[in-house]
């Protein structure tokens, strides 16, 4: 009979998506209702650059994933997995970076938070889900500098649950911005 | 059923005791610290809340009085009394105490943990709670003072800023970030209560074999992951329209003491829809403890089990899934689709069989029983009372075609008053008289106890079963006067309700007596001095650090054992037994 | 100790419920079409929750006082049935509650906010700002003058922002800081609120309804008695809103209509 090893960590990360799932919905709600109510709700372009910065975010996700294949492979493949972690937070925060730049692109059109309606729902969904991201990314550097101070060949079951508590953060974090890229395309 | 690996669970919530005085008891990682943090933090906010409702009450008895401190309350104070007290009693007693306070202390040990599953979100849980109270608090120290929208902050009053009046600066931007970060502490208390209650439980202890008060605080905290998941953005939101200019709630074509607002098309409905999609469920979040300590407490000062402990746990979960049915109830007559007013009616009258069922459960228990009247019996009976009252009177409330006289009367502050005010405090009594000899190794006074139980129960119904029948005479709430015309025959009533409130209030103070007395001077508590069954009687009072003292108890009984043939000639038989 | 609980549970059980049974404090008399229905609804609701109210205190009063103590050593008895008696009872009684008072509720309630104004119906432009009421009529050409935020100025008397210089149907609208009607015909308020979220609440007529800012909502009645009673705002508006109230008069059709023609003159 096996016994199924629970991860805490993990439970935690599901009832924080669950959380953060409703609160993005109550964002999408506020939208739907500014959007079908008022007439001035007017159309915004949205910079190219936030395209660029989705797929940088999907290229972490990628890089996370075989990253954390490879730390919890054979011991030689462990260095080059917390090579591609390191590259996962690398490319998280060129993402954020990358959101900043895109803001500034958005201003220098004139749309400021308050000039429109789109604008604000653009600044404050992206906003809200970039300080989410800071969250993993802080998540994420907590599991590297575990891994790297724990002795090798046998870093303990926890950095390998903590690291999938992350990662499965990390990933739904992509998700949640694949889901608003939808939702600001379609509605802005 | 999930088992738990040994070393995982060592590995996971290991940490060595702490050494240092800030260690031990400022920045603590333990859940028996926090717990209490929590519960002296509800115990700080309980005592200003009710000061504040002096203030009020003394307003609506005798007009003319001048307040200690304050003179002649004018308009707009006695508005922010009313909101701070709101504010205060429903995040900063009715959430934290029988929630954040005692589910800390007492969950992790019930299930037969060392601690809660992430500590460190614990620990920075409650300090977010506590910094959010002291931004609250320091609302009162602004210039135009603290909000006066009302704990429900409607907008565009509590959105378009200075120019709604005084109040509406500084203050109403605060109260927004105070509950902001109420609710991230919040959300960090749940994921913990969450974890812990899937993952940390000890050999043996299957879910059925949950005592029913963990039941509750899982339950509840499930309720509050989404609940305030949502009032978090609404908050956001509110304080952009508030210092960003943006136009979420703020209609165009406002003239706000006649300065015409620049303002979009915001909609004040979608502030209600937001609030009160939290709102509803916020009031299951406070009450539902309080569910679960009556049906812990009761069986054992009964000496009989539970009856019906599953249809009490099915109705636990029927009522919090379905509050998230009928939080248009609050909006019957906001201007939302009359239809939706139906609809939303139905499901609120639905809730109503769950909660009678387990009203029912519990008069059933008490059928035949042999009760020992401790005072944490006592308010476990006077739990069910004011339940039924407070329970009953909802009926009129969501009937949407009575509503349209009711709504915004003092019936419908009785009603609430009542269920929470009432009802859910005395849940945080009898947790308090029931777990204090657990959490300081004291007993408490019993004999102060009753006394402080008899004045209390005739106190609130003299305060509060009089509203209803203000309410039925069309007396307006949230009023600081009553200068209508046909409100005048309402004044000698709010007079008494006045006198009553202040003698109840100070009948509290013998509560406050006991606790600190016993406290330092409490005759010592033996390890089961209930005779009770759940696991935090298996071990010492109070526990020590890692609770158990490095045992891994097994459990092999439910909780409800009790009127059985025990070993050792009991009548009950403990679950690790 | 037990028996004192019981006793004083038992007494305030039967003392609170006498007094709503001899409506010592009770609503006052409805002066609208829809009142009866209103009022019926409630006292249905009263009788049902009365009795509920007293039997379950009174049997938790009367289980607590039979209860044994350790001294006594009577054996204890289980609820007869279990919880099942309980359950059943719990949803018969309250489910067959439940459906007739929303099949009767739903049907008053439709009246009031579903069913459209007649066609008779008089219309009424109702503005809501702290801390008044005001009340438009249409005038002798039956049409209400367009409102503008921005030319509000209170000090001149124009608090709906009319602008009779180029709006034709705006010169002869009649506003009034009172609600003054006809008996016994329909009446259609429009509701829109100037700066806040404001209500309507006219406690003889068992009406309510917030102003919503942005939003014009229709309310109508019919009052079916001559009276003066008061208007309230039920919805928190600031520091004034205890004040604001003023009147709804309800007159013979003659009365009205001199009414009207008087303050036509003075506008």
């Amino acid at each position: 009979m096996s016994t199924h090893v629970v991860s805490p960590a993990r439970t935690g990360v599901w009832a924080a998506i669950g959380a953060i799932t409703m609160s993005f919905a109550a964002y999408t709600s506020a939208l739907v209702v500014r959007a079908g109510d008022s007439a001035d709700w007017v159309h915004v372009h949205l910079p190219w650059l936030v395209y660029a910065n989705t797929l940088t975010l999907i290229a972490s996700s990628i890089t996370l994933e075989v990253g954390r294949w490879r730390v919890s492979g054979r011991f030689d493949s462990r260095v080059s997995g917390l090579s591609l972690l390191r590259v996962t937070l690398a490319l998280g925060l060129v993402f954020l970076f990358g959101q900043v730049m895109a803001w500034r692109m958005l201003a220098a059109q004139g749309l400021s938070l308050a000039t429109n309606p789109n604008a604000s729902f653009f600044y404050v969904l992206t906003a809200v889900h970039a300080l989410h991201l800071v969250g993993g990314l802080i998540g994420l550097a907590y599991v590297i500098y575990r891994a790297r101070l724990s002795a090798f060949p046998s870093p303990g079951p926890v950095s390998a649950s903590t690291l999938g508590a992350v990662a499965l953060y990390w990933h739904f974090m992509d998700v949640v911005w694949l889901y608003l890229l939808v939702v600001l395309t379609l509605w802005l | 059923m999930t088992t738990i690996s040994t070393p995982h669970e060592a590995a996971v919530h290991h940490h060595a005791p702490p050494d240092s005085f800030i260690r031990k008891y400022v920045f603590s990682l333990d859940h028996k610290v926090i717990g209490k943090q929590y519960l002296g933090l509800a115990l700080v906010a309980v005592c200003t809340g009710m000061v504040l409702s002096w203030y009020m009450r003394l307003h609506l008895g005798f007009p003319d009085a001048k307040a200690p401190g304050l003179g002649l309350i004018t308009p707009e104070q006695y508005l922010q009394l009313m909101t701070m007290h709101g504010t205060i009693m429903v995040f900063f007693v009715l959430t934290t105490a029988p929630f954040a306070g005692f589910g800390n202390y007492v969950l992790p040990i019930q299930v037969g943990a060392e601690d809660m599953a992430f500590p460190r979100f614990n620990m920075m849980s409650f300090w977010v709670t506590f910094v959010a109270f002291a931004i609250l608090v320091a609302s009162f120290f602004v210039p135009e003072g603290p909000a006066l929208s009302g704990w429900t902050a409607y907008a565009p009053l509590s959105a378009v800023g200075k120019d709604a009046g005084p109040g509406q600066g500084l203050g109403q931007t605060l109260w927004a970030f105070s509950i902001l970060f109420f609710c991230i502490g919040q959300l960090l208390g749940s994921l913990n209560f969450i974890a812990t209650t899937l993952d940390l439980r000890t050999k043996g202890m299957s879910l059925a074999r949950l005592p029913y008060c963990t039941w509750a605080w899982f339950i509840t905290s499930v309720i509050g992951l989404i609940a305030f998941s949502v009032l978090m953005p609404a908050c956001v939101l509110l304080i952009l329209d508030r210092v960003a200019g943006t136009s979420f709630f703020i209609p165009a074509g406002l003239v706000v003491s006649d300065r015409l607002q620049n303002h979009g098309g915001g909609s004040p409905l979608l502030w209600q829809h937001l609030f009160w999609f939290f709102g509803h469920p916020e009031v299951y979040i406070a009450i539902l403890p309080g569910f679960g300590i009556i049906s812990t407490i009761l069986p054992v000062f009964a000496r009989k089990p539970l009856l019906g402990p599953n249809v009490f746990l099915a109705c636990m979960v029927a009522i919090g899934f379905l509050s998230y049915t009928v939080w248009g109830h609050h909006m019957f007559l906001s201007g939302m689709s009359p239809t939706s007013a139906t609809i939303f009616s139905v499901p609120t009258l639905i809730i109503t069989i769950p909660a009678a069922i387990v009203t029912l459960l519990w008069i059933g228990t008490v059928y035949g029983a042999r009760l020992r009247f401790t005072t944490a019996c006592l308010f476990c009976l006077g739990f069910i009372s004011v339940f039924v009252t407070g329970g009953l009177s909802g009926f009129f409330l969501a009937q949407p075609s009575i509503d349209t006289y009711l709504h915004a009367t003092y019936f419908v502050v009785g009603h609430f008053h009542f269920v929470m005010g009432v009802a859910a405090m005395f849940g945080i009594f009898a947790g308090t008289y029931y777990w204090f000899p657990k959490m300081f190794g004291r007993m408490m006074d019993e004999r102060l106890g009753k006394i402080h139980f008899i004045l209390t129960l005739i106190g609130v119904y003299a305060i509060f079963m009089p509203m209803h029948y203000l309410g039925m005479a069309g007396n307006i709430r949230r009023y600081s006067s009553f200068p209508a015309d046909y409100m005048g025959v309402d004044l000698p009533v709010h007079r008494w309700i006045t006198i009553a409130a202040l003698l109840t209030g100070a009948v509290q103070l013998i509560f406050l007596y006991n606790l600190i007395r016993s406290r330092f001077a409490g005759e010592a508590a033996p390890d089961n001095p209930w005779q009770a069954t759940s696991l935090e009687w298996s071990t010492t009072s109070p526990p020590p650090f890692d609770n158990f003292g490095g045992r891994h108890l097994v459990v092999a009984h439910g909780p409800n054992d009790y009127g059985v043939a025990g070993p050792d000639g009991r009548d009950y038989i403990m679950q690790a037994e | 100790m037990g028996k004192l609980f019981a006793a004083i549970v038992a007494a305030i059980a039967l003392v609170s419920a006498g007094v709503f049974v001899a409506r010592i404090w009770w609503l006052p008399p409805d002066i609208s079409t829809l009142g009866p229905a209103i009022d019926r609804q409630i006292v249905e609701t009263m009788v049902a929750t009365g009795v509920l109210f007293v039997l379950a205190q009174l049997a938790l009063a009367w289980f607590v006082w039979g209860t044994g103590d350790e001294k006594n050593r009577r054996p204890i008895k289980r609820f007869p049935g279990g919880a099942t008696p309980l359950v059943v009872i719990a949803c018969t009684i309250v489910g067959i509650e439940i459906i007739t008072l929303t099949l009767i509720g739903s049907k008053v309630w439709a009246r009031i906010f579903l069913e459209p104004a007649p066609p008779e119906a008089l219309h009424v432009d109702v503005q809501a700002g702290q801390f008044a009421f005001y009340f438009r009529y249409a005038g002798a050409d039956g049409k209400f003058g367009t409102p503008h935020p921005d030319k509000i100025d209170e000090g001149s008397g124009n608090f709906f922002g009319l602008d009779p210089a180029s709006d034709t149907a705006a010169r002869d609208d009649i506003v009034s800081a009172e609600l003054v009607v006809p008996v016994n015909r329909p009446v259609l308020l429009t509701l829109h609120a100037k700066d806040v979220s404001h209500s309507f609440f006219v406690p003889q007529l068992r009406l309510q309804q917030d102003f919503v800012p942005g939003l014009d909502i229709p309310l109508h009645f019919t009052a079916t008695q001559v009276a003066k009673t008061e208007i309230v705002c039920t919805q928190l508006c600031g520091l004034g809103h205890y004040n604001m109230k003023t009147y709804l008069e309800v007159k013979s059709q003659a009365d009205f209509d001199q009414w009207l023609k008087d303050q036509a003159a003075q506008q």
